[in-house]
């Protein structure tokens, strides 16, 4: 296989714990196959800035809480072919979506206020705005592929992405579920 | 009380009227009474005893006159005269035009379609007697039809006769009346009930109220009769508390109808025994369905429960139960009275009689009009109703309340009945018919009903519980030009699931609104979704604040 | 003496089947290892038909009809699968996440909740319904136990348990439709209901992580359902 040839793969990380992503490095010595099939061209895990064109496969952890991971993931849709919720936070938005009910404000409020005793604030600068809700990828993008768990497990990452990098939608009903 | 002595009030009653020169009547049901009747009626009663006219002139307050816009009504009975928009200062005007020309400025001229097209049954008391008065009753024939058939038939004759006369449910699905009875005498059980549902709680709806307001006794019949059909001694009310007026009149009703002995032990002196007894319903709306009614009359929650067992079979107290509707119960005596061939007499193929409906929304003669059924929506609402004021335009009539539909401007010439409707994608429902015109949004229709069934579902099953407040939800995001194609999609999806899964009535045609808009008025969605713009003007668009703050 | 039972024949999906005549679909199918997905339905308590995942197509009968609820007839035709079952099991599954604020991660019963189970088995992968998020409370007053509405599906298994096998009928449900709640004594914090026996029946017959025993972390509470076809058996017999 030429190198032309080879899948251009990204992963990116939004409200998550990054605990998807550490499940995904458990791949261990099976990511070098991974990386023998397709360049991973976007991922915190590399050092790329810019979400690149034409990415034949990204795998999205984590919910879309802010104004940040809106306007990412509205790029990264763009630029995708198959967009992969992977883990609870991207397919139910999980544990980010607890404030939900209570809204933004009070979040805010109890972080930056009510638990600081020097100089409490709430930063306008350097955290991103918040949503009003925290919400699933699907709610605002098109999602291709749902791969709940919380995280999934490696081997169910490692059959997702091989199924995907051989053409197939990957069946993973028996394979995870909500909270796996 | 015998056939005779029956015989004798009747006679008496008609004697005494006869013997005054006039009758003068005044609406004291819910709609006069709301614009002041009340106190037309003290003010006519003390004109007419200063000008010394008591022993000429009989004043009676009677239950709907039907022109429910006009009130407060008055007719002369004997002169065919009716007044309406009357207030306690036109009193003495109207009192001094007795012997002269009728008042001219609040003259209603009886010769109009709204008058001349209604067939009265149902109604056939309503607005000429006294509701607090039995005698009243007795006079106009009343529980003659009971006192006949107690002495007379048996109950399977009386079965027979309601079977006959093709008479069908009155309160929503159009079940044959006939074989409801049939089916509660042919279960077995010591003890059997009747009920009479008068939840009604349909927006906009308000038949079974007049008819109860108006001529109380007639119900009253109506019950002893399906008692006596069915073997059941033990009769129910089940009146919403809303209704207060209501409430009080069947009351009195009981009372009379026992002390006069066509109610009680040994009923015109026949061995047949039949006591009715009234139960307050809380306002919910699901109560109107007839496994939640009977739950609440036991005392528990009002939730609907699965069927099979049918009440007919496993009803009250776990007995078999005659459950139909004020309406229904209504036209039983005078089927009785009448004849069966002379009811099937009336109406289309499949829906005989005629239907009371409740005439409201964007329409000139608001009321309560009683037509044959088979009578056309253009006739209803152009003819009987008068058309739709202020020069607008006729966009839909909604038919069936919160489960019905809304049927467009292309439908107004299909005969109403209970097959036609269903087949445009509405219900006969309790007799609700909702007149909009072009200045109602159709979005904004369906966003309120639904919010309706949302504020009413019980919340016993799933789809009914959470299906509906999320089809609220997709409404009430469509209607703020904040929903997408998707949602639309979704709503469709929504309304198919619980149609076909909801536990009871309510859910399984919750979704009916929203299907019927969409099906008639599918643009005015899109033009919400993708112009963002409410074409009548009634939405406000509101872009959804993605960020906090 | 009691008349024999009725011996009936019918078909569920194309197999024919015997049965009383007095059984259920729901239990003529589990019998012969034919499953239809069930939530509210538990053995041993009375069937309410509400939660409509075990919807049969039955020939000849226009309405689905509850399996749980439907007794078998002579000749009858059901089918508990197919294409359009399917999706509206799905879609009620999915409603009950939608509705309020399940989080699987973080609960209690994780690996051990009927809902998730039956979420799995029935191949949701996602909530295609926007989640309503309602702001719901958490009820830690009784001393053993704990309430939290945020992942109650409203079954009422608790309240029937509670009211038909434990006889105190402590539970109830308030509010009607979307705003229904369960609760205690008329509403007052378990803690503090007189009428609760502390018997924990409704915990164990509990399908999720809505009521569950203090102390437990997540995923460390799996339900004990045992005692109930147990205690059923013991009654009948006692009243033989």
């Amino acid at each position: 296989m030429s190198e032309r040839q080879k899948a251009r793969i990204a992963t990116v990380w939004l409200d998550g714990c990054s605990g998807c992503h550490m499940s995904f490095l458990d791949l261990d010595e099976k990511l070098l196959d991974v990386l023998a099939q397709a360049d991973l061209v976007y991922s915190p895990l590399v050092d790329y800035k810019e979400f690149p064109e034409n990415v034949d496969v990204t795998l999205v952890e984590g919910a879309v809480s802010s104004l940040e991971d809106l306007e990412k993931i509205k790029l990264i849709r763009a630029r995708t072919k198959i967009l992969v919720s992977l883990g609870d936070c991207a397919v139910m938005a999980n544990v980010p979506s607890m404030r939900n009910p209570f809204g933004a404000r009070a979040v805010l409020e109890r972080a930056y206020l009510e638990n600081v005793t020097l100089h409490p604030q709430i930063p306008q600068q350097v955290i991103p705005p918040l949503l009003k809700r925290v919400r699933p990828v699907h709610q605002v993008v098109k999602v291709d592929v749902f791969v709940p768990g919380c995280p999934p497990s490696a081997a169910t990452i490692g059959y997702v992405v091989n199924e995907l990098l051989a053409g197939r939608i990957p069946d993973i009903t028996d394979k995870t579920r909500f909270g796996a | 009380m015998t056939r005779e002595e029956l015989d004798v009030i009747a006679a008496k009653e008609q004697e005494a009227a006869a013997r005054v020169k006039r009758h003068i009547h005044v609406c004291v049901a819910a709609g006069c009474l709301s614009s002041q009747a009340d106190n037309v009626l003290t003010a006519l009663n003390s004109e007419i005893r200063s000008q010394g006219l008591e022993n000429e002139c009989a004043v009676k307050g009677v239950g709907c006159l039907g022109l429910c816009k006009a009130g407060p009504l008055i007719a002369l009975e004997n002169e065919n005269v009716m007044y309406g928009n009357v207030a306690p200062a036109d009193v003495p005007e109207i009192v001094k035009a007795l012997d002269g020309e009728p008042v001219e400025r609040l003259t209603i001229s009886p010769h109009q379609p709204f008058f001349e097209r209604q067939t009265k049954i149902a109604l056939e008391n309503s607005g000429h007697i006294d509701p607090e008065r039995i005698e009243d009753y007795i006079a106009a024939g009343g529980y003659s039809a009971l006192a006949d058939v107690l002495n007379e038939m048996s109950p399977s004759q009386v079965v027979e006769q309601i079977v006959k006369s093709g008479l069908r449910g009155r309160g929503g699905a159009g079940f044959s009346t006939g074989l409801k009875w049939s089916t509660v005498v042919k279960a077995v059980g010591d003890q059997k009930y009747v009920i009479c549902n008068a939840d009604e709680g349909d927006p906009g709806a308000f038949m079974d109220r007049s008819v109860l307001e108006s001529d109380p006794h007639r119900i009253l019949e109506g019950m002893a009769l399906a008692g006596y059909a069915v073997g059941a001694r033990q009769g129910y009310i089940y009146v919403r508390a809303e209704y207060p007026l209501a409430i009080k009149r069947l009351k009195t009703a009981i009372r009379q109808a026992e002390r006069a002995g066509a109610l009680g032990v040994k009923i015109f002196g026949s061995p047949f025994d039949f006591h009715i007894d009234l139960r307050i319903g809380a306002g919910a709306f699901v109560c109107g369905e007839e496994t939640a009614l009977i739950a609440s009359i036991e005392g528990g929650r009002g939730l609907p429960r699965l069927r099979p067992p049918y009440p007919a079979e496993y009803g009250l107290w776990g007995k078999p139960t005659l459950i139909n509707n004020v309406e229904t119960f209504a036209s039983v005596p005078t089927i009785l009275r009448r004849g069966s061939e002379w009811f099937a007499g009336i109406g289309t193929e499949k829906s005989k009689g005629a239907k009371v409906f409740a005439l409201a929304g964007a329409v000139n003669n608001t009321g309560l009009v009683e037509a044959p059924m088979g009578t056309t929506l253009r006739e209803m609402i152009f003819e009987i109703g008068g058309g739709i004021p202020n020069g607008k335009k006729f966009k839909a009539v909604q038919t069936g309340g919160p489960s019905g539909g809304c049927i467009p401007e292309q439908y107004l010439d299909t005969p109403v009945d209970y097959e036609t409707l269903n087949q445009l994608g509405s219900i006969m429902g309790s007799g609700g018919m909702i007149v909009m015109d072009e200045t109602s949004c159709m979005v904004d229709v369906a966003r309120y009903f639904m919010e309706f069934c949302m504020t009413e579902s019980c919340g016993k099953c799933i789809p009914c519980r959470v299906g509906v407040a999320q089809m609220h939800m997709l409404l009430t995001k469509i209607s703020q030009g904040q929903a997408t194609m998707d949602d639309l999609a979704l709503l469709e999806e929504l309304c198919d699931l619980v149609r076909h899964t909801s536990l009871c009535g309510l859910g399984q045609s919750a979704p009916n609104p929203a299907l019927s808009t969409l099906r008639y008025f599918r643009e005015e969605y899109l033009a919400h979704i993708l112009d963002k713009r409410c074409p009548a003007g009634v939405c406000e668009m509101q872009p959804e604040a993605e960020v906090y703050a | 003496m009691k008349a024999p039972l009725q011996v009936t024949v019918l078909q569920i999906d194309g197999r024919e089947i015997s049965a009383h005549a007095d059984q259920t679909i729901l239990q003529v199918a589990l019998e012969n290892n034919i499953w239809i997905p069930t939530l509210c339905h538990l053995e041993g308590l009375s069937d309410i038909g509400a939660c409509r995942l075990c919807l049969v197509e039955i020939q000849g009968i226009a309405k689905l009809q509850p399996a749980c609820a439907t007794r078998v007839r002579e000749g009858m035709q059901v089918v508990t699968r197919s294409a359009r079952l399917d999706k509206y099991r799905q879609s009620i599954i999915e409603l009950l996440f939608a509705e309020r604020n399940h989080i699987c991660s973080v609960c209690v019963v994780n690996g051990h909740c009927d809902l998730q189970y039956l979420a799995r088995k029935l191949g949701i992968e996602h909530v295609h319904f926007p989640y309503m998020y309602p702001n719901l409370p958490v009820d830690a007053s009784h001393e053993r136990f704990a309430l939290d509405q945020n992942r109650c599906i409203l079954c009422t298994r608790c309240v029937r348990v509670c009211s038909e096998v434990e006889g105190a009928h402590t539970w109830d449900i308030k509010g009607s439709g979307i705003q229904s709640r369960v609760i205690t004594d008329f509403d007052q914090p378990w803690g503090e209901a007189e009428s609760c026996t502390s018997c924990g029946k409704c915990v164990n017959v509990c399908p999720t992580g809505a009521l569950f025993q203090k102390g437990k972390s997540v995923a460390e509470m799996a339900k004990q359902r045992g005692f109930l076809p147990y205690l059923t058996m013991m009654r009948e017999e006692e009243t033989k």
